[in-house]
């Protein structure tokens, strides 16, 4: 166990939690885009920096990553931390300039208009905090997509740009997705998934006769778990 | 050749035993004609010369009376190709084909000297005979490269001849992983490839660091425009490096070592291949090296040419075969590095100094350099100076040395502006900071760093505005584009300095920049985006009235920023020759007939500046 202070308070911690952690565990509230609890961190996003010092030396660090230590002084909402996360949310409104959580985001911060200037306004919704990248990675367990390309021209694409063979259409990118910005649609017996190029027959319930899953989706289960060809025949709600 | 060598050494005694034999046929009376190869030579056609020196040779009859040694970069770059022939240490340059039969015949057989081959000084324009005696050399402090004129880059007996593995030797037989530690903390060294870092307390923690399996890293990914300094020692003295790999990884308990080389660096490249294979074959890598019981291996892996991969940890996700991405390192690579294992990674200068503390010790070591910077740093000097090349120079030197006696000024005879160190996230230095002791504390107080060895200068021609923009826009494409400062902050600073160069700033842009800057050096993940700001940073520090030119005049006072700049006919000047009229690609220029002056139409002209070359009258303006 280690004790430390977040914004005065002190707390104890087991060794390896990370401030972010300890920080939500107890109602501190620290805003995060690119995080997610079942992901592991990636540091992405930038917008949870805090300001720890530990003896005289402060820095700028993300509370994501960042392991407790005894004796650590950290700070959520320092005049340095409030005046860097507002250029970031400036970026981000820069870049995602019509998307909804971004606003909402940019208006919690007490930023109405951008400074950025007018002509370099962008419309984006995807601002590449990787999430649907690593979800199918380290939760779906596929790795149907990735992030392509370097700086700037960085995104989150199907290989070669074409239609994501791997991709079972089980939609978590869609779901984690924080701005928006993955398209996914079911219509009658199929799903596209915009994003990706991919499209997905829907498997038809036995009983209610709803289209209720990508037999993708659900092969990719079955098979994993070892379940009898007809587990699925039945949808959720039916059985 | 040596032919009992085929055998692998066994013992600290074998390897003594071979250097005996080695310099004992080495014919010392010999002449020597030692012939650079380098990777800046070769567009100038060393390859060439090297076959037409040895086809010369056996015409001659010289060939075994005179010893040619192909070696990696002498240095003096701008001269190219160089020749030093020993004895005597005499100094040709910039050497064709047709000058072969003639060095054979008159120097290197009856000691004449070929008046038109020797180096000009600069300053003084008189011409020097011997190597030691030119300005560009005589101030430099070669430590670590200086051997790359003794051997050939592709031969280890070569290497073991002037003294290699000796140091390697001597700790793995005499000295322990802790003594090997404490003799490279007390000398002082600091990491070379940019940040500083002291190497003896790097390997203590990694040494330290719980965990059976621990990687050294050779990091040869130099990506800075215009740096080369990296690629000159490791293709020039591999076996250098290579050395000073080995003691790292016994004294760290590593047994698997990696060099990451760029792909862009075929010479590089092939030259530790060949330095690999053969201390693999003489027993100096591979398992109980030299009888000491020590196993170590090494990897060359290329890298694919992305400039963030020379970053550490984006270096070791690349090795991982993953995107070089960085990650945080609120966990030391030292205790987490490669495959979540212990790793050291030190640049390929800082490798090649480890030998030399180990045979000098360090108490030697110390004596050279600063209070807080010891030994010497390699510069590739570049730009507007007349003598552009590889230096190695003491720490603590100034620029104005560098710039002025190693050199040998600006180059045209223009006036200096500049000089940018420490590669496109380093800081641009200004006139009154020429006497600047050059080391790691200085010039990061000045807002600059040393960064792995890159050295820019510029003159009066140069637009400091438009080198900011320059190495952003380098930055911008180079970013990985992980985190959002550095992706998107870099983007923005570029578009503010789109608007400034073509005459739309406002005067809240430098103020916009700085509080951008802010964020990038806060906020960013890695190094790349923390010091992407240094050169926009400093130019507004030291230069901050062209950004005001260009702001609030509307003018770029350089002449460079196209939007900014006009040019006009000065008529009293003109002769009406019509020569602007022929070159100009837009038909801007209207002849009047001969003895009056020409018309400019500023409406179509591109602002290419050809009128401007071809005057010669100089009756083209520039404002």
């Amino acid at each position: 166990m280690v004790t430390f202070k977040i914004d005065g308070r002190e707390f104890k911690a087991e060794e390896g939690q990370t401030v972010l952690q300890v920080a939500r565990e107890n109602g501190i509230d620290i805003p995060t885009l690119c995080h997610h609890e079942a992901i592991e961190p990636y540091g992405a996003c930038r917008l949870c920096i805090v300001e720890v010092s530990k003896g005289r030396r402060a820095r700028i660090v993300t509370s994501c990553l960042y392991p407790v230590a005894e004796g650590l002084d950290v700070k959520t909402n320092s005049p340095r931390v409030i005046s860097n996360r507002t250029m970031l949310v400036e970026l981000l409104l820069a870049r995602c300039s019509k998307n909804k959580v971004i606003n909402e985001l940019a208006s919690q911060m007490g930023i109405n208009q951008s400074i950025i200037r007018p002509e370099y306004i962008e419309v984006e919704d995807c601002m590449v905090c990787g999430l649907c990248v690593r979800t199918c990675e380290q939760v779906v367990g596929v790795s149907a997509i990735s992030l392509v390309n370097r700086g700037i021209t960085k995104e989150p694409a199907s290989p070669f740009l074409e239609p994501a063979r791997d991709c079972i259409g089980c939609g978590s990118c869609f779901y984690i997705c924080p701005t928006g910005a993955i398209k996914m649609e079911d219509k009658g017996d199929t799903r596209y998934l915009y994003n990706w190029k991919a499209e997905f027959k829907l498997k038809k319930c036995k009983v209610c006769g709803n289209f209720w899953a990508p037999e993708k989706q659900l092969d990719y289960i079955r098979k994993k778990w070892n379940l009898p060809e007809d587990f699925f025949d039945i949808c959720p709600t039916c059985k | 050749m040596v032919t009992k060598i085929s055998n692998q050494l066994s013992s600290k005694q074998e390897l003594v035993d071979l250097r005996k034999e080695l310099l004992k046929n080495k014919k010392t009376d010999r002449p020597v004609i030692s012939l650079c190869n380098g990777t800046a030579c070769r567009p100038y056609g060393c390859l060439r010369l090297a076959d037409a020196f040895k086809q010369e040779l056996a015409k001659q009859g010289l060939e075994n009376k005179v010893e040619l040694r192909i070696t990696g970069c002498h240095g003096l770059c701008e001269k190219g190709p160089i020749v030093i022939i020993d004895p005597g240490g005499i100094f040709y340059q910039q050497l064709t084909v047709e000058d072969v039969p003639e060095i054979l015949s008159e120097t290197v057989t009856k000691g004449n000297i070929i008046d038109r081959l020797l180096h000009t000084d600069p300053a003084t324009g008189r011409k020097v005979v011997h190597r030691n005696e030119i300005p560009f050399y005589k101030k430099q402090k070669r430590n670590i490269l200086g051997n790359n004129v003794e051997i050939n880059f592709a031969s280890i007996e070569d290497y073991i001849s002037i003294g290699g593995y000796a140091a390697l030797a001597k700790v793995l037989l005499e000295m322990t992983p802790e003594q090997i530690i404490d003799e490279v903390k007390r000398s002082g060294l600091r990491g070379r490839g940019g940040a500083g870092f002291p190497t003896g307390a790097k390997w203590e923690t990694c040494r330290h660091a719980p965990g059976d399996i621990k990687y050294v890293i050779v990091n040869a990914d130099e990506g800075d425009p215009g740096a080369y300094a990296n690629e000159g020692l490791l293709s020039g003295n591999p076996h250098s490096v290579l050395e000073g790999l080995i003691i790292g990884a016994y004294a760290i308990g590593a047994n698997q070592g990696y060099v990451y080389v760029r792909n862009e660096y075929p010479l590089a490249l092939a030259n530790v291949t060949i330095a690999l294979d053969q201390a693999e074959r003489f027993g100096l890598l591979g398992d109980n090296i030299l009888g000491s019981g020590f196993d170590f291996n090494v990897r060359i892996n290329r890298g694919g040419g992305a400039f963030v991969c020379g970053e550490s940890t984006a270096l070791m996700a690349s090795l991982e075969g993953k995107v070089g991405e960085p990650r945080a390192k609120y966990v030391h690579t030292v205790e987490k590095g490669l495959w979540n294992r212990p790793s050291d990674l030190n640049n390929v200068e800082t490798w090649a100094n480890i030998p030399l503390i180990i045979n000098e010790g360090a108490d030697w070591y110390r004596t050279l350099g600063t209070e807080g910077s010891k030994g010497t740093k390699i510069f590739s000097l570049v730009g507007k100076i007349n003598n552009t090349g590889l230096v190695e120079v003491p720490m603590g030197i100034t620029l104005r040395e560098i710039i002025y006696d190693i050199g040998g000024g600006i180059r045209g005879g223009k006036k200096f502006k500049a000089v940018q160190t420490g590669g496109p996230s380093g800081g641009c230095l200004p006139e009154s900071l020429l006497d600047l002791p050059v080391d790691f504390d200085e010039l990061s107080k000045a807002g600059s760093m040393m960064g792995s060895g890159g050295m820019i200068v510029m003159d009066e021609t140069t637009c400091m505005v438009d080198i900011a923009k320059y190495f952003l826009t380098f930055l911008e494409e180079e970013s990985c584009g992980k985190c959002l400062p550095c992706r998107e902050g870099i983007k923005r600073m570029r578009q503010v300095f789109d608007e400034i160069t073509e005459g739309r700033g406002s005067e809240k842009d430098i103020e916009f920049l700085e509080q951008l800057s802010a964020t990038l050096v806060d906020s960013s993940l890695c190094g790349l985006g923390q010091t992407a700001p240094n050169p926009v940073l400093t130019t507004i520090r030291y230069f901050r009235d062209e950004y005001e030119a260009h702001i609030k005049e509307k003018r770029c006072p350089a002449g460079v920023c196209k939007a900014l700049t006009h040019y006009y006919i000065i008529e009293e000047k003109c002769p009406g020759c019509g020569i602007c009229v022929k070159e100009c690609p837009q038909e801007a220029i209207t002849f009047m007939g001969k003895k009056k002056p020409v018309v400019m139409d500023e409406s179509k002209c591109i602002k290419c500046g050809v009128c401007c070359d071809v005057c010669k009258m100089g009756a083209i303006g520039k404002r």
